[in-house]
């Protein structure tokens, strides 16, 4: 059995598929690409996805991650084409290698946000991350299954500022752009979260929704504050030569038994 | 003309505030978005209910891809929003909008809407008004959509004649073509006579029905006297359309797979269109004949070509009988053997009694699981059966289901109806009975004791077109005092009353389905009065309201000397000048009388596929004829191809 890692996208309008939406999605593009997946055991056989930690619905990401397991072996770089053309556009595979190591997941312990403020000037943002970073906790409530919740948010941000916009856009609207690193923790602080503390402590409530995007996700690095990539350590262990894997020995081998 | 800019930012802001958003982004696999400026003739689509039920609708997707596929014509689709949604979108300003490229609805030439039920009437009345488009036809201007609706019941338009600009009964394949060349002509000179020119260029085909062409009179005492055109060159009546050959139609070739969770999800073949087994209740059996088979190879085509398509793990083989196709044996078979690797199910949504097999049964569960079986006796007692025309006897049953349960199947689901025309109490308990026999073979049998039987009960409502369309239908009181017997029957054995299962809705929404089924224009107030009142999705249990309904009919109707009973629980004589008599199915209204009595006297009538005609009057007037097979051909594996 193989298993390959992906890195995938919800980009535009399509950041407001849920989770499970991508889930049914994901798996008739399998079916499209005609990848030959493994399936489960049991009464309804379900092929082998694990997902990584998916992104809140309407949040956009560039850095998702899963891991599918194949009963034959395929190359990475041509799976990614093909399933990425089996996807819907705005779903898009951006990454693929073969799993050489273990704990895909385990190396998934931080995420970077961008969260554009329209409306917002980058002054008054930068006043509010300041009174942020400066608090010891700052506690906000979140609906739940279980109904309203009480946490911190400040323990799990490990790095927030506010930045202008890029230069291209009109400068008579005014727009800040938020940039979080947050770990990874128990319960999850997503930037909704972080947004409700900002308001909660410095008032800072944008006139209309942040647009968030995660930009990355993998291994939290204390020194530069920053995360490194997950799919890094598989690159890394595969052999110095291309690999010759089943399709290019039997390409050479004459039909029959091999040897 | 409203603008045609995308009001995608405006709705955007939105969309986190809203349940499942991604229901109004689009983007679907499959979906088409062409340059606006690119073509000159537009038509958005609707399918008024929620985008999880409108999206996988068969119709929709083909006219849509039908339309898609023309040079120079686009196709976009629309579906209702949630009341949180439509609250927003009033807050903001933000109008009706087609999923495919956020454009306002009133930007297009034509706004189709798509009815298979009367109850998406108050939904059609939401978009016009977030559309921005008057919701009286008569109030319309030159730059507003033409407002067209299609489907089955469309075949009477009546109750929301003042609503639209023009109706199309029949297949829409060829028809929606044929109108776009109408509505293209008359752009290109420069729309000349304005929106009375167009409706009358399309009126004047004798396919399209528009109602501001006709004229209802009535008699003092509330009935129809006679219904005439008002312009020279309308025709007396309008004629349904029908597509002869399905293989040149091979639709849709690229489902839409959607995002979001839908009712259906799955690759869908129309085997064939039609049916003439003549089940008298049954509206879309007699508004769809001939019987017109698609090809067993057409089928293996369509099917191949779909799933690539889309990945879809299911394929439902439809029809409103799906065991008759000539050679559906084979099809199964072909099907189960080319897709075993790819644990792809087959699913078979309609099988009568008498047409079901095991060798069938085990085909369709071969590469999937084996849930249920579901057939539909429809009337719980023989004499019954014989009124509505269902030949199936209770030994036919007996039969079958010992087969299934013999052949490891534990479930078995009955459909049955309620407030048949002559039932009686008794008619009804006798369901009870056939439950319990069903059970006791199913014991005996399997030789198991956890063998189910569920009962599944919806109340009937007489239907324009079919021989039922002068009964008088059952009162909602009596329909539930009906079904409350049956249940304290079943409740009441102790032997078998625990393996039953009974499902039943109440009265209530079949007499609003009735009244708006064979209500004429007058009833076109009430449904204002619903939608004014906040009525919305009225096919959704949470959102419908009786008294509402009630309520607003007590408000309109008695001005005309009419009230809800006059339209439902009233018998129609043979005299009476139907709402839709000049709208022709086909039906010979002369057949389908006799065949109402025919009913009454319990006399049973053959299917034209294996009998001689009984002139029910719809191939020599719509000059047709039944297209059936066998071919004799095979679906071949497909091991080249792949």
């Amino acid at each position: 059995m193989q298993r390959i890692r992906l890195r995938y996208t919800k980009r535009g309008r399509l950041r407001f598929t849920s989770h499970r939406d991508f889930q049914r999605a994901f798996e008739r593009a399998l079916r499209r690409a005609e990848v030959p997946m493994a399936y489960s055991a049991g009464f309804t056989p379900h092929p082998k996805v694990s997902y990584a930690n998916a992104a809140p619905t309407g949040t956009g990401s560039e850095a998702e991650y899963l891991e599918i397991a194949l009963t034959e072996h395929r190359d990475p770089a041509t799976l990614l084409t093909l399933l990425d053309e089996s996807l819907p556009t705005g779903l898009d595979i951006t990454d693929a290698v073969e799993a050489r190591t273990s704990g895909l997941a385990d190396r998934l312990t931080a995420s970077i946000w961008e969260m554009r403020l329209e409306g917002v000037a980058v002054g008054d943002a930068e006043k509010a991350v300041e009174a942020f970073l400066a608090a010891e906790t700052v506690e906000v409530q979140r609906r739940t299954k279980n109904g309203m919740r009480t946490f911190d948010t400040r323990g799990a941000v490990a790095g927030l500022e506010a930045l202008p916009p890029q230069a291209d856009r009109p400068v008579d609207k005014p727009c800040a752009i938020l940039r979080l690193v947050v770990r990874h923790l128990t319960p999850a602080v997503r930037p909704d979260d972080v947004l409700s503390g900002l308001r909660a402590l410095a008032d800072l409530a944008p006139p209309v929704p942040a647009a968030v995007t995660r930009l990355a996700q993998g291994l939290f690095d204390e020194e530069s504050g920053t995360v490194t990539d997950p799919l890094a350590p598989d690159r890394e262990a595969a052999p110095a030569a291309p690999p010759k894997a089943a399709g290019t020995a039997s390409a050479t081998a004459p039909e029959g038994p091999a040897a | 003309m409203t603008a045609a800019e995308s009001v995608f930012p405006q709705l955007e802001a939105l969309l986190p505030h809203v349940q499942k958003p991604i229901q109004y982004v689009g983007g679907e696999l499959n979906s088409t978005v062409k340059p606006w400026e690119s073509c000159d003739v537009r038509w958005a689509l609707m399918y008024p209910d929620a985008y999880e039920v409108g999206l996988p609708n068969q119709g929709v997707m083909i006219l849509y891809e039908v339309l898609n596929e023309r040079e120079g014509v686009l196709a976009e689709r629309t579906y209702s929003v949630w009341p949180d949604m439509e609250e927003l979108m009033r807050e903001h300003h933000v109008p009706q909008f087609t999923v495919d490229s956020h454009r306002p609805v009133g930007a297009f030439d034509v706004f189709g809407l798509s009815f298979s039920t009367e109850l998406g009437y108050t939904n059609m009345l939401t978009a016009l008004d977030l559309a921005g488009i008057p919701l009286e036809s008569k109030n319309r201007g030159i730059d507003d959509p033409i407002v067209l609706a299609g489907g089955h019941a469309a075949f009477n338009p009546e109750p929301i004649a003042e609503f639209i600009d023009c109706a199309v009964i029949g297949d829409g394949e060829q028809a929606v073509l044929d109108m776009t060349e109408i509505i293209r002509a008359w752009k290109a000179e420069g729309r000349p006579g304005g929106r009375e020119e167009v409706l009358f260029r399309l009126a004047k085909t004798g396919n399209v029905y528009v109602p501001g062409f006709y004229d209802v009179e009535y008699l003092p005492d509330g009935r129809i006297g006679r219904v005439v055109p008002n312009k020279s060159g309308v025709p007396w009546r309008v004629s349904k359309h029908t597509v002869m050959d399905l293989d040149e139609w091979p639709y849709p070739k690229q489902p839409l797979v959607p995002l979001a969770e839908t009712v259906h999800e799955r690759m869908s073949v129309e085997i064939f269109r039609g049916c003439t087994r003549g089940c008298r209740f049954c509206q879309a059996g007699m508004i769809t004949r001939p019987v017109r088979e698609r090809s067993i190879t057409g089928i293996g085509e369509m099917v191949e070509k779909g799933l690539k398509a889309t990945g879809f793990e299911e394929v439902g083989l439809l029809s409103l009988s799906s065991a008759d196709h000539t050679e559906i044996g084979e099809i199964a078979k072909g099907l189960a053997d080319r897709y075993t690797e790819d644990k792809i199910g087959l699913s078979l949504p309609s099988t009568r009694v008498d047409a079901f097999n095991v060798d069938l049964a085990n085909e369709l569960t071969r590469n999937g699981r084996r849930s249920g079986l579901t057939f539909a006796p429809e009337g719980g007692s023989e004499r019954m059966r014989k009124v509505i025309n269902k030949m199936v006897s209770e030994e036919d049953l007996i039969r079958t289901v010992a087969t299934a349960y013999g052949n490891g199947w534990r479930q078995v689901k009955l459909y049955f109806m309620c407030g048949l025309p002559t039932e009686t109490d008794e008619d009804v308990l006798q369901i009870g009975d056939m439950a319990v026999n069903v059970i006791a073979k199913g014991r005996e049998v399997s030789g198991q004791n956890d063998i189910r039987c569920t009962v599944s009960i919806g109340g009937f409502v007489p239907k324009p077109h079919t021989p039922f369309q002068w009964a008088p239908q059952l009162s909602a009181e009596q329909t539930d005092a009906r079904l409350e017997k049956l249940r304290d029957k079943i409740r009441g054995d102790k032997k078998y009353g625990r393996s039953i299962g009974f499902r039943y809705h109440d009265g209530k929404p079949g007499i609003v389905e009735g009244l708006l089924s064979r209500g004429d224009r007058r009833v076109g107030a009430v449904i204002r009065a619903v939608y004014e009142d906040g009525g919305r999705f009225d096919g959704w249990r949470e959102h419908f309201s009786y008294d509402r309904w009630m309520a607003c009919a007590e408000k309109t109707l008695p001005s005309y000397g009419v009230d809800v009973d006059w339209y439902t629980t009233r018998e129609r004589t043979y005299e009476e000048v139907l709402p839709w008599d000049h709208l022709d199915s086909g039906l010979d209204k002369d057949w389908l009388w006799e065949d109402w009595q025919d009913a009454l006297d319990e006399t049973e009538v053959e299917d034209c596929r294996w009998t001689p005609c009984f002139d029910c009057g719809v191939c020599p007037q719509m000059d047709t004829h039944i297209q059936i097979g066998p071919t004799g051909k095979k679906l071949l594996p497909l091991t080249v191809v792949k």
